[in-house]
């Protein structure tokens, strides 16, 4: 039994300890966000976070992962309330077939925690590891920059609430 | 009483619909009316549109969601014609069980066919449940509104759908043009309505085929022959069935499999199985790089497509040119995944199939089942782009499923089977020659294209990737070219200018170096990119400039619309201050010749050290027609040329003579984001009321041809050959 913190529950796993995240995520906890593309760390599909950091589920063996948060898009929020990046991705219809944009979010998220301005170019080079084939990338980069500037100007008020 | 006759009485029970025209002699016919789109093959309404007594909305399309916002666009037009919010239609998609055979889902035909149909028979089930509460009053039928499925009468009554549903039957032929609204009163046709599907596909939901669960579910993996032809000579499949979670070895002569009940337990076994795997191997691949030569040199079979003889001036120029385009993979990003059970009753496969119908007759055969015995039931996969490997990874979950029947098995592709195995776009060649008189003009145009077949897709078992490497394979039929107007490899050669002089021949070329089949617009893709740098070479040589020299061309009224857009769009009359490595360039196709029109403008810049072409401001124009969803047309359009931009700058599939070598993203690189275009606008020409002109596949050839065209504006090199990659521009500008 290996222990994971996923989007803040604590799981029990009975897997063997080379099997990556990605297989765990999906077929165990029941999490579709991240998908299988490449198994080799080339497209970004598989997307996840790792104690604040974008990283391939499917090159995480779960052995590495006791003691760390996993978030995936499922906390991030939901359908009736979507967090700020999924509402932006949604505002912008920045999806064609939409099996790389659970990944996509899950990139932007990461780099905007970090980069809460990022420009044009920080943007691009952000989302670099994660490949699109439907050709969405105008509206994706919409969306990582509506969601930038929707997370700045909640900012003051959750610096203020806390 | 006749069968005709037995349809018009329940027409007429359902509230005296259809006036017939007696012709003394000749009995009026309502079946002998060609019906709009797929109403043709399937005309009564009921196999569309079913209304249950509480109310409930179903309808049927036999076309499947491929990632284009399809079924949004869908249930936008039923929810328009039948007056009900979009949110009350339950759309089932492609089910070999429920839907009508619509083929395939291709060839931008979606909205044309089955658009038209659900379109067709939502206004006639409209016209249906509002004439029965006419002849239950006695009133006029034009005194009754509906308001979300409420029909209201000018008295205040009100009937809601369902009541009215239990008093009427669907099940009537549809005829031909019956209670269609008028386009200027829509309200949800027409609007940008957000997709159906994006909010599942944001926040986790089960979305795609790959996401589906069962209970009892097993994990397969085959196991692919090496290359093509490759005969399986010895395999350790002891070892291998004793590794934890391993259920089944599958092995059928060449075929070979794995059944585990954990995913990552079936990639490790299918790991260790195709390690132990011996194979006889034969080099059967052509050099790559001649590849497009070697397809112009093989024996073809000669279709002419145009010839045009009109007296001309006489020609004071004349130039010729050589085009082609490597063999180019669809790519999907989630490789393909069925899921399949097996029964004594037969087999079900949940499958992402461009077309339910044809493969459950393909499966049929690879199975040695009756037709009936197979259901193939559509599930959303990753965007396909053609035909890539969805058909075939669902002949292997039915083959692997037979090894564990009564368990449901899920079958994923790994990238390199995905890379490998699926059917790639064709490798093809185009020579063009023209003659100018001395105004300026075209007055002379020779065209000829080489290619394989675009059209292998599944409709026999033999075709299915798996017949080879069973022990008894079944019959491969023989390519075939798909006929104009549509066209496979010569789809767009032929011209939608205005050309005194033309000639055009399509040199179909039976023999198959590699495995091919349908990518996204065909021939289109090379055919237009090689008419529309040609056009720019002619404008070039004529002194005259490329958009004008188009017009002159052109006489196609909606097309000069959309070219005369884009250039306008783009600011093409007021050209910037040129700055050296910058250029500009311009192309425009109407698809087929018979579907949406699109134009191109862009402008790029080259760098000089490098080669590399970075995309900068791109415009399009595009006109498909009455738009359903703009944005979703704005949507594709931007994906057509991204997509294709890709494909032009960098795209080829490698092998040696054995084996393919682009096994994954780093031997077959895509477009990443740093090298998207700076901007890219897409404006629609809206053409309310005209028929549905598809969309998917209007940019693809234009973007390819803009790119070539602006890359010569800005170095002075004319590239002929895709990609236009790094490489070539560099060697091209000496660097």
């Amino acid at each position: 039994m290996i222990k994971l913190t996923v989007n803040g529950q604590e799981h029990a796993v009975d897997a063997e300890p080379d099997t990556p995240l990605l297989y765990v995520l999906r077929n165990d906890l029941g999490l579709n966000g991240a998908k299988f593309g490449c198994g080799l760390g080339q497209c970004g599909a598989c997307t996840v976070i790792v104690d604040g950091a974008a990283v391939f589920s499917c090159l995480t063996p779960i052995a590495l992962l006791p003691g760390r948060q996993v978030t995936t898009i499922e906390g991030l929020g939901t359908e009736d309330a979507p967090g700020p990046v999924q509402r932006a991705f949604m505002t912008e219809q920045a999806a064609q077939c939409g099996y790389c944009i659970a990944g996509m979010v899950m990139r932007a998220q990461a780099l905007l925690a970090h980069t809460p301005d990022p420009s044009e170019q920080e943007i691009r080079d952000g989302l670099n590891p994660n490949l699109c084939r439907c050709g969405t990338h105008m509206r994706i980069l919409a969306a990582v920059r509506r969601a930038a500037s929707s997370l700045r100007a909640a900012a003051p008020t959750k610096a203020a609430a806390q | 009483m006749t069968a005709v006759l037995s349809r018009r009485s329940l027409l007429a029970a359902g509230g005296g619909l259809l006036v017939f025209v007696a012709i003394p002699g000749e009995p009026a016919r309502a079946d002998d009316v060609p019906l709009p789109g797929s109403l043709k093959g399937t005309p009564l309404l009921d196999a569309w549109i079913r209304i249950g007594p509480d109310g409930v909305i179903t309808a049927f399309t036999g076309k499947a969601e491929l990632g284009q916002g399809l079924k949004t666009a869908l249930i936008q037009v039923i929810a328009e014609q039948l007056d009900i919010a979009p949110a009350r239609v339950t759309l089932v998609t492609a089910d070999t069980a429920r839907t009508p055979n619509e083929g395939f889902t291709a060839g931008s035909h979606s909205m044309q066919d089955s658009g038209t149909a659900l379109l067709n028979a939502a206004a006639q089930a409209r016209l249906l449940l509002v004439e029965t509460v006419a002849t239950d009053l006695g009133v006029a039928a034009e005194t009754l509104t509906v308001v979300d499925g409420v029909v209201h009468a000018p008295g205040g009554a009100t009937h809601d759908y369902g009541s009215l549903a239990a008093k009427l039957s669907l099940h009537v032929r549809a005829q031909p043009g019956g209670g269609l609204k008028d386009p200027a009163a829509y309200r949800v046709m027409g609007t940008s309505m957000p997709r159906t599907d994006i909010p599942a596909k944001l926040t986790g939901g089960a979305a795609y085929v790959q996401d589906m669960h069962m209970p009892g579910m097993l994990h397969a993996r085959a196991v692919r022959q090496p290359s093509a032809g490759a005969t399986l000579l010895r395999v350790d499949t002891d070892a291998v069935a004793r590794m934890p979670g391993v259920v089944k070895v599958v092995r059928d002569g060449s075929y070979l499999a794995v059944i585990a009940e954990g995913e990552w337990q079936a990639i490790k076994a299918m790991r260790t199985l195709g390690a132990s795997a011996e194979w006889q191997e034969t080099a059967t691949l052509p050099v790559q790089a001649d590849a497009p030569a070697l397809i112009r040199s093989l024996p073809a079979r000669d279709i002419p497509v145009l010839s045009w003889t009109n007296p001309a001036a006489p020609a004071v120029k004349r130039i010729s040119a050589r085009y082609t385009r490597p063999y180019q993979m669809h790519g999907a990003i989630g490789p393909s995944c069925a899921l399949a059970v097996s029964s004594d009753d037969g087999v079900t496969v949940w499958t992402h199939t461009q077309g339910v119908f044809p493969l459950r007759a393909a499966l049929a055969q690879l199975l040695g089942l009756p037709a009936e015995k197979v259901r193939c039931v559509h599930v959303e996969g990753s965007g396909c782009y053609g035909h890539n490997g969805a058909d075939d990874v669902a002949a292997d979950a039915a083959l692997i499923a037979r090894a564990v029947p009564g368990r449901p098995v899920r079958v994923q592709w790994m990238r390199e089977q995905e890379h490998t195995s699926e059917p790639y776009g064709p490798a093809m060649a185009a020579e063009a020659t023209g003659a100018l008189d001395a105004e300026g003009r075209i007055v002379d145009w020779d065209y000829g294209v080489w290619s394989n077949t675009h059209n292998r897709r599944p409709n026999v078992g033999g075709l299915l990737l798996q017949n080879a490497a069973l022990p008894t394979p079944l019959p491969v039929p023989p390519p075939e070219p798909i006929p104009m107007p549509e066209g496979g490899g010569e789809r767009n050669s032929n011209p939608i200018y205005a050309l005194t002089n033309a000639r055009v021949v399509s040199h179909f070329v039976p023999e198959m170096p590699l495995r091919v089949s349908a990518m996204r617009a065909l021939g289109a893709y090379l055919n237009v990119f090689a008419i529309e740098s040609f056009m720019d070479e002619l404008a070039i040589a004529a002194g005259a400039d490329p958009v004008t020299f188009r017009l002159r061309h052109l006489t196609d009224e909606r097309g000069r619309a959309v070219v005369q857009a884009a250039a306008d769009s783009f600011g093409w009359g007021k050209p910037a201050a040129r700055e050296p490595g910058h250029g500009r360039g311009f192309a425009f196709a109407r698809y087929k010749n018979l579907g949406a029109y699109c134009a191109v403008a862009l402008n790029l810049s080259v760098e000089h050290e490098t080669g590399r072409i970075r995309l900068g401001r791109v415009v399009a124009a595009v006109d498909s027609g009455q738009p359903i969803n703009p944005d979703g047309i704005r949507n594709q359009i931007e994906g057509a040329m991204v997509q294709a931009a890709s494909w032009t700058l960098y795209e080829q599939v490698r092998f040696d003579r054995r084996h393919i070598a682009s096994t994954d993203w780093s031997g077959y690189p895509i477009m990443r984001f740093p090298a998207a275009p700076e901007s890219v606008e897409v404006h629609i020409l809206p053409r309310p009321g005209q028929p549905f002109l598809g969309t998917g596949e209007a940019g693809q050839g234009p973007i390819a041809a803009a790119i070539a065209n602006a890359l010569h504006d800005a170095v002075g090199v004319r590239l002929r050959d895709l990609p236009l990659s790094s490489e070539r521009v560099k060697a091209a500008i000496g660097v």
